[in-house]
């Protein structure tokens, strides 16, 4: 079998192990049937397993480490859409995918089925370090400095079953790009990692610690400039150790680590991290060059040949058909190598649920990626599927493919690329139902010449204020919030999760539910009518200031 | 009590067991227990004289033991036994022994059977991540087995 190109090929030791994590989950399903296990006991362990019970079923969340699969797999996650689940699956903003109505007696037999195709739910929940995310143009973007990927997989090893931190005062995510423009959000996360070329060849890393989003939204802040590679690991061991001794543990809402560094500040924070630095065997975490090198040597790297007309051939097409050239203009991202170029494909039709795919659309698109990308597919954290390396000659037979299924929508970063939360329709936790609304302002939205005219604007949602669909981290964010049993939504505007990253502000008092993708609109029409030549929405936001969107959001016709 | 090694260390029981506050009083104390609020590093003067730590765990989420363990080991560079006690599961052997636990007080319900807690010792072959047991490199990269 030829290696994958994107990710760590396994080998026979990482399978046998995958095999006994599954023999150990079946043991606990197991003594919760006999009754050794109380519910109370169960319930983290599943969840550590990526198994949560939601409002009407369980719901398992399979891992996609650092967002990167193959068309194998991903067949085989479009084969269990099918047979355990409604024939959908839904891809999350944490690069995962999830499937929403599983039965808790078909959960080994699905896990035996991923490990078929080296893949598991393994720390997918849970208050341990969860799924390791990373740069959805890893490895192809012409931006980048270093490709995340190998030190995304020795954090995924590293952090697997981990003696010490898998029993943290809370979940734990980690982000890491190696790109200067952020596309992971690493100020939101607890730790953010950006890699860049050392002096010596070998990357260095900036360390950001005690970001999130939650109901507390906190900005992470540097705790390094500048760790060397040998030390990443070590690093990472004396923040985790800080945390799990000291974070707190007597609340649920105060248990981030963002909680903990804004309590004792990030200066107090560095000293602790120094002071178990100083303590450690550093020769013990040393993450050898050697090591790097053996992981770096199980990935393949796609062999990038294009004939010398390529780009020309492309020009030329797009010249040809408008509808094509605006999709190339929204969902795609310039490439490493002149003669390729990285597509998204967005899961956001108009009027369509945010993420979700059915098992046909999840194996065209496996068929396509062996067709067009090296058989290689990335899941990005705005819930969107990337080809990585496509061929510029052959992009618009990719285009034609998609257009088959649906899948050819030109949104990319625009209104219609929607991020919505699971809310009320699964979330036992939800105020409000995010689908329908991000539905709603799909159909609203739904001419793509007025997205490309809208030009970049982010909407999130999130059914409650746990804020799973990022809102303060939207252009404009919708928050569900529950008034005497009615849904109402509360809009922030101003967030960011890219560079500059910042915290989204509200606008005024919620608006119910029927009334709030008319006030968008007005917001929308507000920026459309005062731009200046080359403005985003965030640019005419920050020129203006709320005042004229606050008005306009709560102009009453 | 049922003691369960999770090493080769054989347990020891000892009458006298004092709390962290108490040590100083107690020259006769060889047996020290520890809530899992309590600073490791506190025991540096008593060390020589200590022959057990006991880490009291609140609950089997609470995971602020296993860094204690380790501290004891690495930092402090504690050659006694370390035992756990409390509301523990087998889930956990593994991860004690890895951080430096010899043996568990077994817990007196269903999670106290013994051969789960020899089971789930031997679940993995492999690690992904170095501990305070010694071990090699069965790479490629981090992995590692321990050396018997
Ligand atoms: C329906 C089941 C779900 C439940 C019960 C749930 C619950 C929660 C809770 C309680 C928090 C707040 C945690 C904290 O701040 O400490 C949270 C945050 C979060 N969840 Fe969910 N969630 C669910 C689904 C999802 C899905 C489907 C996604 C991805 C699309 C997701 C991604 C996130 C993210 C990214 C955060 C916030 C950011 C952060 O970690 O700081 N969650 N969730
Ligand atoms: S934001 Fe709230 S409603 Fe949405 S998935 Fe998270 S917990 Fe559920």
């Amino acid at each position: 079998m030829s290696i994958p190109v994107g990710h760590y090929q396994y080998d026979p030791i990482d399978r046998d192990f995958l095999q006994a994590r599954i023999a150990e989950f079946e043991g606990q399903v197991q003594r919760r049937l006999d009754g050794t296990l109380s519910e109370d006991e169960f319930k983290p362990l599943r969840l550590m397993n990526g198994l949560y019970l939601q409002l009407h079923a369980y719901m398992l969340r399979v891992a996609i480490p650092y967002g990167i699969l193959d068309s194998r797999q991903l067949r085989k996650l479009g084969e269990i859409a099918r047979r355990y689940d409604r024939d959908y699956g839904h891809f999350t903003t944490r690069q995962n995918i999830q499937f929403n109505w599983i039965r808790l007696e078909d959960t080994p037999a699905i896990l035996r089925e991923l490990a078929e195709v080296d893949m598991h739910a393994i720390q997918t929940s849970g208050n341990c370090i969860r799924n390791v995310t990373a740069d959805e143009y890893a490895g192809a973007a012409a931006d980048e400095l270093v490709d995340p990927r190998v030190h995304a997989e020795i954090l995924r090893q590293w952090s697997t079953l981990h003696p010490e931190f898998t029993f943290l005062p809370r979940k734990f995510k980690i982000a890491i790009s190696g790109s200067p423009n952020d596309r992971v959000a690493a100020r939101f996360h607890d730790i953010g990692i950006l890699a860049r070329p050392g002096a010596d060849g070998a990357p260095v890393f900036r360390i950001f610690v005690g970001g999130g989003l939650g109901r507390t939204p906190i900005i992470g802040e540097e705790l390094f400039d500048s760790v060397r590679e040998e030390h990443l690991l070590a690093t990472l061991e004396a923040i985790l150790r800080v945390y799990n001794a000291r974070g707190r543990r007597d609340n649920i809402y105060k248990a981030r680590i963002k909680i903990l560094v804004q309590a004792i500040g990030v200066e107090a924070y560095r000293e602790a991290v120094e002071a178990e630095l100083a303590q450690m065997d550093l020769e013990r975490y040393r993450l050898t060059p050697e090591a790097v090198a053996a992981i770096r040597s199980r990935f393949a790297v796609p062999q990038l040949e294009a004939p010398a007309d390529a780009d020309a051939v492309l020009a030329q097409q797009r010249r040809d058909d408008p509808l094509f050239d605006r999709w190339v203009r929204s969902n795609t991202h310039v490439h490493r190598d002149p003669g390729h170029i990285i597509a998204t494909v967005s899961l956001k039709p108009a009027g369509g649920i945010p993420g979700d795919a059915t098992s046909a659309q999840i194996a065209r698109l496996a068929d396509l990626a062996d067709a067009y990308s090296f058989g290689e597919i990335r899941i990005t954290h705005l819930q969107n599927v990337v080809l990585g390396h496509v061929r510029k000659d052959r992009l618009r037979d990719l285009w034609l493919g998609l257009s088959e299924v649906g899948l050819a929508e030109a949104n990319i970063g625009l209104i219609g690329d929607i991020v919505a939360c699971p809310g009320l329709d699964y979330c036992a936790l939800a105020n409000a139902r995010s689908i329908p609304i991000a539905q709603k302002l799909g159909a609203r939205f739904a001419d793509t010449a007025l997205q490309a005219e809208i030009g970049a604007l982010r909407i999130n949602i999130s059914g409650c204020i746990n804020a799973c669909g990022h809102h303060h981290a939207g252009h404009i964010g919708l928050l569900g919030v529950d008034k005497r049993g009615e849904e109402f939504f509360q809009l922030t505007v101003g967030g960011r999760a890219e560079n500059g990253a910042a915290i989204g502000t509200i606008l005024g008092a919620a608006l119910p539910e029927d009334e709030t993708v008319d006030a968008i609109a007005r917001l929308v029409d507000c920026y459309l009518g005062r731009r200046e030549s080359g403005e985003t929405f965030l640019d005419t936001l920050t020129r203006l200031g709320h005042e004229p969107f606050r008005e306009a959001a709560y102009e009453t016709v | 009590m049922k003691l369960f090694e999770l090493g080769e260390r054989t347990a020891q029981v000892h009458d006298v067991l004092v709390t962290l506050a108490e040590l100083a009083e107690r020259d006769d104390a060889r047996a020290v227990l520890l809530e899992s609020a309590d600073d490791p590093a506190l025991l540096k003067p008593y060390l020589n004289r200590l022959d057990l730590v006991v880490l009291r765990f609140p609950g089997f989420r609470d995971g602020r033991g296993f860094t204690q363990a380790r501290e004891l080991r690495e930092y402090l560079r504690f050659s006694g036994e370390i035992r756990a006690e409390g509301h523990i599961l087998p889930d956990q052997a593994a991860f004690l022994r890895r951080c430096g636990v010899d043996s568990v007080v077994l817990p007196k319900d269903g999670n106290g059977d013994p051969a789960l807690w020899e089971k789930q010792l031997r679940q993995f072959p492999v690690a992904y991540q170095r501990s305070v047991l010694p071990e090699r490199s069965v790479g490629p990269g981090l992995r590692v087995e321990e050396v018997s």
